[in-house]
């Protein structure tokens, strides 16, 4: 029962990967990694770590995909070029892809880590509950907990300053347009002066 | 089912993430390809964790969850900036800072 739902999941995870990379169509690729988000979550289940199945599933295929999907819709799906800065990069990359597979997969079966062919040690019931997580964090992990936290808060503020619409002719915007501006002998009055 | 067989799936989602990454031009796309591969990575971190018998890996995935959040919403507000300046999204074009 465990193996076919892992083997389920990992299909899923791997069809939706793959689909990111492949599908044409940006909107189609945020599907696409919804499904291997949800995947994902199935084999955060079954590897006994609840929360973090249910924080993948809350915060990540639910919160930031639907900032993406807001992105795509706002942007567009706009058509890529065919144009290949390096000759035969489409073929090299999978290439790259596979070379970094193997290696990895060397680098992890090669080492000494006995217990990676086991079904890994006991673990007590509750491993990796809410309650189990919430602890660790407010607990052992507290100073990395707040400058997350602290780095969360910073995010925003970028993404605002980032995205923001400038007013016109107000603060330093686009350097461009600014100079334009300043250069205009009679300036338009603001829309706020007039209103 | 044996921890391997989540580490070997791990990697193989992590090698996807970085075909993505070469072959796509597409900003949006590739800040999906990043997802793919701090996925890939936060998979093998449960898995160890699983391994071991100790939570705190489960710890660092919540962290990483954290991190991949911040990235798109910076990200994010990137690609919108560079939608409203009418500049071409595709990492080809954009070489500007190129050295």
């Amino acid at each position: 029962m465990e193996a076919v739902l892992f083997f389920l999941a990992a299909i899923g995870a791997l069809g939706g990967a793959i689909g990111v990379v492949a599908l044409r169509n940006p909107f189609f690729s945020v599907l696409a990694l919804i499904a291997h988000l949800f995947s994902l979550a199935v084999l955060f289940l079954l590897l006994t770590s609840a929360f973090v199945a249910a924080a993948q599933v809350v915060v990540y295929a639910g919160a930031v995909m639907v900032l993406y999907v807001f992105v795509v819709a706002y942007v567009g799906g706009g058509g890529e070029s065919a144009w290949e800065p390096i000759p035969g990069q489409r073929f090299l990359a999978p290439l790259l892809g596979v070379a970094i597979f193997v290696e990895l997969s060397i680098a992890v079966l090669g080492s000494a880590l006995s217990a990676l062919d086991t079904h890994g040690s006991e673990v007590p019931t509750g491993f990796g509950d809410p309650a189990a997580i919430g602890r660790l964090l407010l607990e052992k992990f507290l100073l990395p907990f707040e400058a997350s936290s602290i780095l969360l808060l910073l995010a925003a503020v970028g993404a605002i300053v980032l995205a923001a619409r400038r007013r016109e002719g107000e603060g330093e915007g686009s350097s461009e347009h600014s100079a334009k501006r300043s250069e205009d002998p009679t300036p338009s009055p603001t829309p706020g002066v007039t209103a | 089912m044996n921890i391997e067989w989540y580490i070997v799936l791990s990697s193989l989602l992590f090698a996807t993430g970085v075909v993505g990454i070469l072959i796509r031009r597409s900003p949006m796309v590739i800040l999906l390809c990043l997802e793919l591969m701090l996925n890939a990575g936060n998979l093998a971190l449960v898995a160890f964790s699983r391994m071991v018998g100790n939570a705190q890996g489960q710890v660092f995935a919540v962290i990483v969850m954290v991190i991949a959040a911040c990235e798109v919403v910076v990200g994010l507000g990137l690609i919108v900036a560079i939608f409203r300046r009418r500049l071409p999204l595709n990492v080809d074009d954009l070489r500007e800072l190129r050295g």
